[in-house]
């Protein structure tokens, strides 16, 4: 079964075409990247993904489900998040939300020990104490995406993962992610080319409409459609970087 | 005589004190950290309409403020989250037709109005029995109900769009909190007023916050700082016979602006 099918969606806001028929599928375990220039509407395939935006048309299947009915499958890292520096929730409890069961459930045993588990993941365990707001940029990813994945998702959606992260933590964030790819489907997006490694196995091209879909090595050509400017893409093996002529 | 009178004075300063504390370090601590203190503001303007309606059918305003001002907590809500309008536009909407409609309201009565002055500035000597009973039993529904959604309103104070994400039902909880907010200004109108409400509602939260990121620690220690500078303001505002409301919210600010020069 296919994680997630985008058959002719298009998707408009106030009257402007946000994604103009967009077609992909994304197989179980991929581990896809969508890039593209902000305002490209990376974003908005997400939230099209998560339910929380409906198409205006075309069909949208995750695990076969309509997308409001397979939240349970999907861990979800925003972008930016804002909230109150002081706001009164730990660590712990910010991962906790993400083991939410519904109204009147509380958390039980198997739930604290599944955020003990998933701040493991992202080495944040000896912070699980601390006040989200006096975390650095970088720890907060982390263990925003410790909230993501603490329900063991099937399809794991980041939203700008890099932005916040610094050049020492990205190797280990795609050391995590090679370990999250033998469970889940990981679908990131990304307006930096040159952040997206060798560990991802396809590149979506997204400007409104999606310029390509398909393995790393053949998305060269997408990026210069996009971008409209030469690119040279250094061959798979070493870390890709991309590189504009002037 | 004298005795007497000051015996019931006091005793009734702390039980009102205790009452409006409650709802200022509980439902205060969630309009602080969710940040839509301009949004109660406009929800505990939008009340006045509910007090006009009290004067007009005769009714105890208190109680008719009740239904009021939770319905214009919906309004601002519903439109807030549905409608093409700015949160802000709609809750500037809100905020004087809730009063424009107090004022017809009370123009649209016959005789004259004897504590709407009370109403919008808050007069402690004008709270009856009947008015404290409404508060007790407001109180008790506020905190049955946070108590019992604690872990929702935790998450949607928090993040909403990853909690829709996670199953919870955010808007509809959003909603409730609204609701709380509603009736928080209720319990607050006669004390403080309807105009000068959103500083009690505020301040104790705002320095509790600085003291501790645990969120019922908060609610405590907001509800500690609320019931003793509520009740200084009570008392000085009886010693210097001055309206009760102005009195408590120029405490709050004093402590408000030592708390954060303690601080540094």
């Amino acid at each position: 079964m296919k994680a997630v099918e985008f058959n002719h969606v298009n998707m408009k806001y106030n009257e402007q075409y946000v994604l103009q028929d967009i077609n992909f599928s994304i197989k179980e375990k991929d581990f896809m990247a969508i890039i593209g220039p902000n305002g490209g509407g990376k974003s908005t395939i997400l939230k099209i993904i998560l339910g929380l935006l409906t198409p205006d048309d075309g069909e949208v299947k995750v695990f076969g489900r309509d997308p409001k009915h397979a939240r349970d499958l999907m861990g979800y890292l925003p972008q930016n998040l804002s909230f109150d520096p002081q706001f009164p929730i730990s660590v712990y409890e910010t991962v906790l939300t993400g083991r939410y069961h519904g109204l009147f459930k509380s958390y039980k045993q198997s739930d604290e020990e599944a955020v003990i588990q998933a701040l493991n993941d992202v080495e944040m365990q000896d912070f699980k104490d601390r006040q989200i707001g006096k975390l650095s940029g970088g720890q907060m990813q982390r263990v925003f995406i410790a909230r993501a994945i603490v329900r063991n998702p099937k399809l794991l959606l980041m939203d700008e993962p890099m932005a916040s992260i610094d050049p020492d933590m990205q190797s280990s964030f795609y050391k995590l992610m090679s370990q999250l790819k033998d469970e889940m489907a990981i679908v990131l997006v990304s307006h930096d080319v040159g952040a997206v490694s060798t560990h991802v196995d396809k590149i979506a091209c997204l400007n409104r409409e999606l310029f390509y879909h398909g393995p790393v090595e053949d998305s060269a050509r997408g990026l210069e459609e996009i971008y409209h400017c030469p690119i040279d893409l250094i061959s798979h093996g070493i870390p890709h970087r991309v590189l504009r002529e002037h | 005589m004298y005795d007497f009178l000051q015996y019931e004075f006091i005793q009734r300063a702390l039980i009102t004190a205790v009452l409006v504390s409650i709802v200022c370090g509980v439902v205060g601590s969630y309009v602080v950290i969710k940040r839509i203190v301009s949004l109660s503001g406009a929800i505990s303007h939008a009340a006045f309409g509910g007090v006009g309606l009290g004067y007009f059918l005769t009714v105890n305003p208190v109680l008719a403020a009740i239904p009021f001002s939770i319905a214009s907590a919906m309004a601002i809500g519903g439109v807030e989250k549905k409608v093409n309008i700015s949160a802000d536009t709609a809750m500037g909407i809100l905020w004087s037709v809730g009063m424009a409609l107090g004022v017809i309201f009370i123009n649209l009565t016959p005789g004259y109005a004897p504590d709407l002055f009370s109403y919008l500035f808050g007069d402690i000597l004008t709270v009856t029995n009947s008015d404290l009973l409404i508060m007790l039993t407001l109180d008790l529904i506020i905190i049955t109900t946070v108590y019992i959604f604690r872990r929702e309103f935790l998450a949607v104070s928090f993040d909403e769009e990853f909690s829709t994400v996670v199953g919870l039902p955010s808007l509809p909880i959003y909603m409730l909190l609204l609701a709380l907010v509603a009736l928080s200004v209720v319990v607050l109108m006669k004390v403080v007023g309807i105009i000068l409400l959103i500083a009690l509602f505020t301040i104790p939260a705002a320095i509790s916050k600085q003291y501790t990121h645990n969120l019922t620690k908060l609610m405590s220690l907001a509800t500690i700082i609320g019931i003793i500078l509520a009740s200084v303001g009570i008392i000085l505002s009886y010693i210097f016979n001055l309206a009760s409301g102005a009195t408590i919210v120029m405490v709050l600010a004093a402590a408000f602006l030592i708390s954060y020069y303690l601080k540094d």
